[in-house]
């Protein structure tokens, strides 16, 4: 329709024919992850009408406005719109058919993931369930140069046997503990209350009224208290392939109890798995994430993981009040000078670094890994854990960050 | 009356805003469906500047609100002048006036402090309300803005609920320092502010900087999206390229390639951090040099 601009007294008849593709387009749209409803339909279908759809590019303008809400949405958005609207590029994308064979029940698309049939070709260790897409979609460009590592091992590293009832509960029972005595601080924001540090005049006055505006009863303001946002960046290289299975239990049970936690595993390449593990059900949590976490098991880059993290990941997911959980034995393949670069980089943004490691457990260990021995003075607590039980004997040193 | 996007596209050249092609037809839809708009982009891209292009075009008031953490409903919205309000009440009190019409009248009008979004909401030549950084504000205050912004109106208890004059055209800008939420963003109309390309960068240096010539402008232009491409923490936006190119007017280079010296020592002013100069060697900047014609 807009390569072809209808004449104008055409519009009437041809408005049924426009609202119907306009829908097929918006299916389309949320058959690629777009979140786009009723009402986006709604307007997309008046736009539709205006002189705005005679043209493709300022039809395809007024659409990207109205159908995106984020910034992965805006860069796909092209290239499904001239697929579906000027049928070029993206060989792959099916668009919804129906108007023409309205008498037809609607013919819906094998449901595929539609994330990868975009990517030209997707390489083998870059498949992102659909769900997750939009997380994992931020590490794609990174992992895709990544992506082809000489140590990656293909292999699917099976979580689901973790999937031990008793054991998760004894992990979440953990992270809420947790979770309860990590400390609050105060902020900026205050809110009233009976004793306080500063006077709250408006409250004073409300309540005073009744005693004919003479301040007799105070109401003062008192900071309020912000709970601490945990992230934790978990190894799940070949050498802590041992350890695993424990910590994913943990990050499973920290992400359902902290008001606010975020999670990524590293190996070659670093995965945002929140998203993956939010998930109620520790069975299909963990299915999600051995889909996400192809190529576990190989050599780890810490440095190049922690690049990834503090370039694309640190600011949205560290504020002011942040812990930042590394879980590794500090066994890195990558240049030492990275590794420190990266760890300087991160202590500057946030005040506190947690760093477990398993193998100090061991009889005999000390940090003499040359990644472990560049962190160091980044770190402000070092501890070892290489069970929950560990763990847990961790709690007062732990809550008192 | 609502501008056509070629007139939006017209005005915004002539106040001096370079747009991509995108943003007139963007900014048309804005008032042909009445919903806010939200902008993303990389720091220094100039996302404030569409908001006061914007003003301009349409030839009423920029009204601005700067989020930061702990912003509350009394800085953003409206608050009673209470210093006022007790003065008023012991004045009063000596008159043995009678306490309803007290009260009335400290309730008025007089004593309200107006705040950004009250102000915005009031007035009737359809403003320009700015909501700055909304990334920085905390949730709290994003629903409340939510709120405010699908009802566009505001309830005061002692006053009664205040129904906008006109909706104001609403512009949000993010630098994405904390995932806002979904309902908020479907709310909005989204347009991601890029880094321009050479040839609206080499544009907006002649629209902006006085005495300039159109072959160094370009010049610096392709020098600046050369920088872009390093591996920089904080990558040089519209703004350091506009200061760059005073300076060199400043200094009476006409040609880069004139001297090489002073490009790369006032390049360095581009580059906000210590590790970002470092790794600008006058060796960089010679191959950046290089690549421009």
């Amino acid at each position: 329709m807009c390569c072809v601009p209808p004449e104008a007294a055409d519009y009437s008849a041809l408005g049924d024919a426009i609202v119907a593709r306009v829908s097929d387009f918006m299916r389309t749209l949320r058959a690629n992850a777009f979140a786009v409803g009723l009402k986006e339909g709604e307007d997309a279908a008046r736009i539709a009408t205006t002189p705005l759809a005679q043209r493709p590019t300022t039809f395809r303008a007024a659409l990207k406005a109205v159908a995106c809400a984020r910034r992965s949405d805006w860069q796909k958005f092209d290239d499904i719109f001239d697929a579906f609207w000027l049928g070029r590029g993206m060989r792959r994308i099916v668009p919804f058919k129906s108007n023409a064979e309205s008498a037809k029940p609607a013919e819906r698309r094998p449901h595929t993931g539609a994330e990868s049939e975009q990517r030209p070709a997707p390489s083998l260790g870059d498949q992102v369930s659909g769900e997750g897409a939009d997380s994992a979609d931020n590490t794609n460009p990174l992992a895709r140069m990544e992506g082809a590592s000489r140590a990656e091992r293909l292999a699917e590293t099976d979580f689901r046997k973790i999937h031990d009832p008793e054991a998760i509960a004894e992990a979440h029972a953990l992270a809420a503990r947790l979770a309860r005595t990590m400390r609050t601080r105060r902020e900026r924001r205050e809110r009233a209350r009976l004793k306080g540090r500063r006077l709250d005049l408006r409250r004073t006055i409300r309540r005073n009224i009744s005693h004919g505006g003479v301040p007799i009863e105070l109401m003062w303001r008192k900071k309020k208290r912000k709970p601490l946002r945990l992230v934790i960046l978990l190894d799940a290289s070949g050498s802590m392939s041992l350890y695993t299975s424990v910590f994913v239990r943990f990050i499973h049970g920290v992400l359902d109890n902290f008001r606010e936690a975020e999670a990524f595993l590293f190996h070659t390449r670093l995965v945002h798995v929140s998203s993956a593990m939010r998930e109620k059900d520790a069975g299909r949590a963990l299915e999600r994430l051995s889909l996400l976490a192809q190529g576990v098991g190989g050599g780890t880059r810490i440095g190049e993981s922690l690049a990834t993290f503090n370039r694309w990941h640190a600011r949205s997911v560290i504020h002011s009040r942040t812990c930042v959980m590394i879980i590794s034995d500090g066994y890195d393949t990558g240049p030492p000078e990275q590794m420190a670069a990266e760890m300087r980089q991160l202590a500057l943004r946030c005040r506190r670094i947690v760093w477990l490691n398993p193998m100090i457990g061991w009889d005999g260990y000390s940090p003499k890994a040359r990644g472990m021995q560049v962190a160091l003075p980044h770190i402000d607590l070092f501890a070892p854990a290489h069970n929950l039980k560990s763990l847990a004997a961790l709690e007062p040193y732990l809550a008192r960050l | 009356m609502a501008l056509t996007r070629e007139q939006i596209a017209e005005r915004l050249a002539s106040v001096g805003y370079i747009a991509d092609r995108e943003l007139p037809v963007v900014l048309h839809l804005m008032d042909m469906l009445g919903r806010p708009l939200m902008l993303e982009g990389e720091a220094g891209v100039g996302k404030t500047e569409v908001a006061k292009a914007l003003a301009a075009v349409h030839d009423t008031a920029l009204i601005r609100l700067q989020c930061y953490e702990g912003l509350d409903q009394s800085t953003a919205l409206y608050e009673w002048n209470y210093q006022r309000q007790l003065l008023a009440i012991r004045a009063r009190e000596s008159e043995h006036a009678d306490p309803r019409a007290v009260e009335q009248d400290i309730f008025s009008e007089r004593f309200l402090l107006e705040r950004p979004l009250l102000a915005a909401i009031r007035r009737n030549d359809k403003p320009v309300l700015l909501i700055d950084e909304i990334d920085r504000a905390d949730e709290e205050f994003e629903a409340f803005l939510l709120e405010l912004l699908s009802d566009f109106q505001v309830s005061i208890p002692e006053l009664g609920t205040i129904k906008a004059e006109s909706i104001p055209r609403v512009i949000l800008t993010s630098n994405g320092t904390r995932e806002l939420s979904d309902a908020l963003r479907r709310r909005c109309l989204y347009h991601y502010v890029d880094f321009p390309d050479v040839e609206r960068e080499t544009r907006i240096i002649l629209a902006r900087v006085p005495g300039i010539s159109t072959s160094l402008a370009l010049q610096i232009a392709r020098m600046v999206e050369g920088v872009r491409k390093e591996e920089l923490r904080k990558v040089p936006g519209v703004a350091e390229t506009l200061d760059w190119a005073a300076a060199l007017v400043g200094l009476d280079i006409a040609n880069l390639h004139d001297d090489p010296e002073a490009v790369h020592e006032t390049l360095r002013c581009l580059l906000k951090t210590k590790e970002d100069r470092a790794r600008l060697t006058p060796e960089v900047s010679a191959r950046l040099l290089g690549k421009v014609a």
